[in-house]
């Protein structure tokens, strides 16, 4: 089964990708749990590349994020027992998997709010893969069922 | 879609939550907490039906957390194993008081 959504990548998208994706996992017989990984880990990468991936720079070259505007596509295969999600855009090159994990073991006072996105997709997948290729962001998460 | 059903009852106040705490409804009860925060010292939050969280929602708990600490405290109740399965992987089931 291979399946393709694609949209602007804007944040009021992220309900109908979600929608396309848990579809999909129902169909196939997907179990809440990995369901739930999987939409969170939709929804974590998806809220990046609307924010991030077309947004412009200032004069001092700081992001501003929700500035631009771009395609994006999310493509579903489902075989073998994996489920494997493919985010493409064709924004700035941005590898998630170099982003630091933060410190988990910190205390209410020492944590800071936000930055926990991307390690829970990291924690959840079974496999993570990124390619900058053609001047796309090809991220790539496989989840075993 | 997040329904968000409070019970107050003088310093302290009840969230049940129904539905989902993702990016788009997490400002909601941002906004449902901030609202009567100064106030209390005692929140808890009812997760019986609960469906899902992501960082978003998990943002507003930290906030409301450290907020918490200062002035009184904050309980989460009846949290299903799909959640919890998310607190355990954030670290976030050592900081909060679950029950």
């Amino acid at each position: 089964m291979k399946k393709t959504f694609q949209c602007e990548a804007k944040i009021e998208n992220l309900n109908t990708a979600t929608a396309f994706l848990e579809e999909t996992l129902e169909e196939i017989g997907c179990g809440m749990k990995e369901s739930m990984q999987l939409s969170v880990a939709l929804e974590e990468i998806f809220v990046n590349i609307a924010h991030y991936a077309y947004a412009k720079t200032d004069s001092s070259g700081k992001i501003i994020p929700d500035t631009g505007s771009g395609q994006m596509s999310l493509t579903l295969v489902a075989e073998d027992g994996k489920v494997y999600m493919t985010f493409e855009d064709e924004g700035i090159p941005y590898n998630p998997l170099e982003k630091k994990d933060p410190d988990v073991t910190l205390s209410v006072e020492e944590r800071e709010i936000g930055g926990l996105g991307i390690y829970m997709v990291k924690k959840s997948m079974d496999e993570i893969t990124y390619e900058n290729k053609d001047g796309k962001n090809i991220l790539t998460l496989m989840k075993k069922l | 879609m997040l329904n968000i059903n409070i019970l107050k009852d003088g310093e302290k106040a009840v969230y049940v939550l129904e539905g989902r705490l993702d990016t788009s409804t997490a400002p909601q009860l941002e906004e449902a907490v901030n609202g009567n925060i100064s106030e209390l010292k005692d929140i808890s939050f009812d997760f019986a039906n609960l469906e899902y969280i992501s960082s978003a929602g998990l943002r507003v708990l930290l906030s409301t957390q450290k907020t918490m600490n200062k002035q009184g405290k904050m309980v989460i109740k009846n949290v299903s194993e799909e959640v919890m399965e998310i607190f355990d992987v954030t670290g976030f089931s050592d900081i909060l008081t679950i029950e």
